[in-house]
């Protein structure tokens, strides 16, 4: 069974956020998405400063078997990305929701309360329809 | 027949085994009116010794005229061993090295393959070959198209000096993807592109501009001046070049202040015979900042649990996949064989052989120029240098005196007339090492007849 | 197996040469009009070795490979079966190889003759109007295909037919390859027996329909039964069948994909005629095509006239989809192709289908009388089926990676591994119609011998293989730390 924070929101596509103090928010990818792709070898993430809209691809999560886009869970203006999973992307497999965080983004005015995020229950749904 | 080892006694066994009472019976599931009795249209069957007379027969009947023609496929020694050994059955007949431990000869082959033909062209990594050359350009541009983040346009800015079939591959491989192909003009005194036809792209949003050195005509491009250019405006650059040549060429790595970001190019001279166009091999090697957008199948080195060293094929995750709705490849190939001859051809040439070929290739096609030129009617076409092949333009359409030089045994080179129409009468010639001076005097002496009589005509 | 081999660099040293395969030195002053700007400042770093050096190296490397000719092969949708020498030796007589491929007509008359035959040949095993042998690779071919029906609907106005409906059991470069042509992909489910589901089929059709890709037999192995249905269905919507001949050696001689209602068709040379896999290639992906889209066909084909063979270019076929290949595409992969079909002849090829067939059909008799499962019990096989092992791996933790590691130390080289995706953990199994009813038997022998290691004693399996010249690698650590090019370590 994966892992699921109670206290984070989520996508249908295994992004994960969470709310920061500061008005930013932290975007990374699910337990249950780290493990389908197995050992994570590489991970590419956006630069500060990229505006991204709600449903772009904006970082690349790539193992041994597939590699996968990193869709922007809503619209905003990324403020930096996870310098440290250049050198170790693995970070992303061991601690998806903590050190493995993808990126940070600032949100564009109401996108926060605007986007269609999953609460950790009906995430929890998508993932047993899905069968995992 | 067929190859097919059973005896009647084993078809027995088998059907019995399967629960069936004929092999028909297996088809059953197969819609009555599908099934066809016999195929009609396909002759009955030869055995080996009747192909055997069937292809030496055709064969005799091509024969093999003194050729003087390159225009991207050359005419080199190819040493014994190179094919000996590749078309040991071991080599030959084995798979795609997917079950890496079942595999290793054909990976570490490629390995060294990636290793040598990257030094060649002075970049840092490579993959294990695409179909072509042509192909090999094509997938360049799509490539460019991924790893230029700073461009949206999908334009590529194509000399016309390339290779004109390169430029028809790439605009079917990749039009269907958005991609669009502008042709830089040429001046037609020089025979290469100047920095002018640059000039009216300034301050556009261009994706890559590609170079091909020796250009088609054999005449050397100023690399560093259009590499410079298009790096200080952030377009990528895409080198085609000739491996032969970079044994005394500055190599694509080391153009300009930087070198160019993808180079490609027809492997064929390392030691794949001409065979009527393939199989050849397209090489393409990049810098290292590029190698997640690089197509097809790469070859690692790693470890084994071990601990002892081992190569598999790596990055595959990038071979199906789909970025960011720009440009992607269904390539899962490589030239397996061709690979195999080119590096067993470069190990044992290495930089000596290698260089020496080079050599005595650019020296005999300037013998042949200084001995065409003699003839009446004939002109070198572009003062400037040229490496291995050079244009001669005639007094008189070219057509028919390559059909009067053929029927004498003499195949002249290439009429550019076609291609290039504003060229006039037009002749791609080459000489390679293996035209001896007999062979050059030959020619001459040849089209000497051959224009006479056209003038007498 | 012999051991490992060191690189070929490791060999070099410096004045070392296979002198006797160089030119003679050219006059130095030969080069004085290069100019110096455009020199390469140091000879390229290549490796210096002499001949018999290097021919020790690359034939013990060679040695470290299996192959049809020392090994079993039985990867299913790969069809490895006998490479004839003589299909090499013929292809390799020296005009063949000397021709220039801008060398006139007049001097290739006699490999004209050869590859007008061969087209004519596919022609009739696929039921097709046209024929053409360019494209390089069967994903090539399929990309050839593809653009075709692009093409032709283009060539009617229909603009706005940009879909192609796919199954979900497909190849990946089926998707990849229409995506490649700027088409969108809808996938279509199988039902339980393996075939399409038409009701699907029915749905997913509409005026935005370019086109079905399709396998028959599937990639599941079995015949899609309802073929003719599926085929009105999509022509009804004004679309067009598209097949992978990927398995065409399941029918070969026994049905056409053009009675079958297919318009454009991809077939493998380096599968169904036997041309060599060569480690990775060359292949060649020859098209065939219906009426509806012989103009489209990617040029060169040759053509004739009356005795004489020519070449057909973009000015004999001002419609057709361009350009594939610098040349005409791998010549002498064809040349292998044409003397294999002659070698057959039309009593071979009907014997390809049938043997090819019975040999399946037998192996998966026997593997599930020997206890294994497979996911479409009820159904014949063509010339490949499924074994799956998910049992094995939920009740023994040994996957079928594992049984395809072991079957390397039995002397087999592996079944396609996780191919469909459909059926977990599941082994795609292709004997071919060159292999005898020994090696199958041998071949039962030793899956049931890993069973019961599997059973008795796992890490035996889960650990395979062991007598290779490397033990499992590391894939993740190859990714990681990319080692793509040989460095020399720093003294």
């Amino acid at each position: 069974m994966s892992k699921v924070p109670a206290d984070l929101k989520y996508t249908k596509s295994h992004e994960w956020v969470r709310a920061l103090a500061d008005g930013t928010v932290e975007v990374g990818i699910t337990d249950h998405a780290q493990h389908a792709l197995g050992d994570l070898v590489f991970v590419e993430v956006p630069e500060a400063g990229r505006a991204v809209k709600a449903g772009e691809p904006c970082a690349v999560v790539e193992s041994v078997k597939a590699a996968s886009d990193v869709y922007a869970p809503l619209a905003g203006e990324v403020t930096g990305g996870n310098g440290r999973l250049g050198g170790e992307p693995q970070v992303v497999n061991s601690d998806p929701y903590g050190e493995g965080w993808l990126m940070r983004l600032k949100p564009a005015a109401g996108a926060l309360s605007g986007a269609a995020l999953l609460t950790a229950a009906e995430y929890q749904r998508v993932l047993e329809a899905e069968g995992g | 027949m067929a190859f097919i080892p059973h005896t009647q006694a084993d078809v027995a066994a088998m059907v019995d085994a399967i629960g069936v009472a004929r092999i028909e019976d297996l088809f059953d599931e197969i819609p009555q009116g599908l099934r066809i009795k016999s195929l009609a249209g396909v002759p009955t069957a030869l055995n080996e010794m009747e192909i055997g007379r069937l292809m030496s027969a055709r064969a005799r009947a091509d024969g093999a005229p003194l050729s003087f023609i390159g225009a991207g496929a050359y005419e080199h020694h190819i040493p014994a061993a190179v094919w000996g050994i590749t078309t040991r059955g071991e080599f030959y007949s084995a798979y795609t090295p997917y079950q890496a431990e079942a595999s290793q000869g054909t990976l570490q082959m490629i390995y060294e393959f990636q290793t040598m033909i990257a030094r060649l062209t002075g970049m840092e990594v490579a993959n294990a070959s695409m179909y072509d050359g042509a192909s090999a350009t094509a997938e360049a541009a799509l490539m460019a198209v991924r790893a230029n983040r700073k461009s949206k346009a999908a334009r590529i800015l194509v000399p016309a000096t390339v290779h004109p079939h390169y430029r028809r591959v790439a605009v079917t491989t990749a039009s269907n993807q958005g991609l669009k192909f502008e042709e830089l003009p040429y001046c037609t005194a020089e025979g290469i592109t100047p920095s002018a036809s640059l000039a009216r792209y300034e301050g556009q949003d261009i994706t890559a501009l590609m170079v091909q050195q020796p250009n088609f005509f054999g005449r050397l491009e100023d690399v560093d001046a259009l590499t410079d250019w298009a790096r200080a405006r952030a377009i990528l650059v895409i080198a085609i070049v000739n491996p032969t040549s970079l044994a005394l060429l500055k190599p694509p790595g080391e153009w300009g202040a930087r070198g160019a970001d993808i180079a490609v190019g027809e492997g064929q001279p390392l030691g794949v015979p001409l065979s009527s166009g393939g199989p050849y091999l397209g090489f393409m090697t990049a810098r290292m900042e590029h190698v997640r957008q690089l197509p097809g199948r790469i070859v690692g080195r790693t470890l084994d649990v071990a601990g002892r060293e081992g190569f598999t094929l790596t990055l595959q995750a990038r071979e199906q996949h789909i970025r960011r709705a720009k440009a992607t490849s269904n390539i899962c190939t490589n030239q397996g064989l061709a690979v195999t001859a080119a590096t067993i051809y470069m190990s044992l040439m290495g930089p000596q052989g290698l260089t020496r070929t080079a050599a005595a290739a650019h020296a005999r096609t300037r013998e042949l120029i200084a001995a065409l030129t003699r003839v009446p009617g004939v002109r070198l076409a572009f003062s400037g240098p040229y490496f291995h092949e050079a244009v001669l333009t005639l007094d008189r359409p070219v057509a028919p005196v390559l059909k009067s030089l053929s029927n004498r045994g003499i195949l002249g080179g290439l009429d550019l007339s076609g291609y290039f129409p504003e060229l006039g009468n037009a002749l791609l010639v080459c000489a390679t090492e293996t035209k001896t001076a007999a062979d050059v005097e030959c020619y001459r002496a040849q089209l000497t007849e051959a224009m006479q009589a056209a003038r007498a005509a | 197996m012999p051991q490992r081999e060191q690189l070929i660099f490791e060999y070099s040293r410096a004045g070392r040469g296979a002198s006797d395969q160089w030119p003679h030195e050219a006059d130095p002053a030969a080069l004085a009009d290069l100019p110096a700007a455009l020199r390469r400042a140091a000879p390229p770093q290549l490796p210096e070795v002499g001949e018999l050096e290097a021919v020790r190296h690359f034939t013990r490397l060679s040695q470290l490979n299996f192959s049809i000719d020392t090994h079993f092969y039985p990867l299913g949708s790969c069809t490895m079966k006998y490479n004839p020498k003589a299909c090499n030796q013929y292809a390799m007589l020296p005009e063949f190889l000397a021709r220039h491929p801008l060398a006139p007509e007049s001097s290739g008359q006699g490999l004209l003759a050869c590859l007008y035959e061969l087209q004519e040949m596919l022609k009739a095993v696929s039921g097709m109007e046209g024929v053409a042998l360019s494209p390089m690779a069967g994903a090539h071919g399929e990309f050839a295909g593809v653009a075709m029906i692009r093409a032709y609907h283009r060539a009617r106005g229909d603009l706005k037919r940009n879909e192609i409906i796919v199954p979900e059991a497909a190849h990946g470069t089926n998707p990849a390859t229409a995506t490649m042509c700027g088409c969108v992909v809808r996938e279509i489910p199988i039902e339980p027996e393996g075939d399409v589901d038409v009701a699907a089929l029915e749905a997913a059709v509409g005026p935005n329909t370019a086109g079905i890709m399709l396998t028959n037999p599937s990639t599941l192995g079995v015949f899609e039964r309802r073929i003719e249905e599926v085929a009105r269905i999509v022509h009804e919507a004004g679309g067009l069948l598209y097949y992978d001949g990927a398995n065409l050696n399941a029918i070969l001689g026994k049905v056409r994909p053009g009675d079958m209602g297919f318009d454009v068709i991809h077939m493998n040379l380096h599968k169904t005629f036997s041309t060599p896999h060569g480690g990775g290639g060359p292949g060649a992906g020859a098209v065939g095509v219906g009426a509806r889209l012989v103009p489209f066909l990617p040029v060169p084909l040759v053509g004739r006239e009356g005795e004489r063979y020519r070449w057909l270019t973009e000015a004999d076929l001002p419609q057709s989809i361009g350009r594939l290949s610098a040349f005409m595409g791998n010549t002498g992969v064809l040349l292998r192709a044409y003397i294999y079909m002659r070698l057959l002849g039309r009593e071979g090829m009907q014997s390809v289908g049938e043997y090819a067939t019975l040999n399946a059909n037998y192996l998966m008799a026997r593997l599930r009388a020997a206890g294994f499962d497979v996911p479409y019990p009820r159904r014949r096989a063509g010339h490949e089926f499924i074994v799956t092992l998910k049992r094995q791996a939920r009740e023994l933790n040994v996957t079928a990676m594992d049984f395809a590691k072991r079957l390397l130390d039995y002397g087999f080289h592996a079944p396609t591994t996780y191919f469909p995706l459909l059926v977990p953990e599941c082994l795609l199994i292709e004997p071919t119609e060159t292999e005898s009813k020994d090696v199958l038997d041998v071949f039962v022998s030793a899956m049931s011998q890993i069973q019961k290691e599997a059973e008795q004693e796992p890490a035996r399996v889960t650990t395979a293989p062991h007598t290779m010249p490397v033990r499992r690698l590391d894939d993740v650590r190859a990714a990681r730390q990319l080692d793509l090019t040989w460095k020399p370590t720093p003294p």
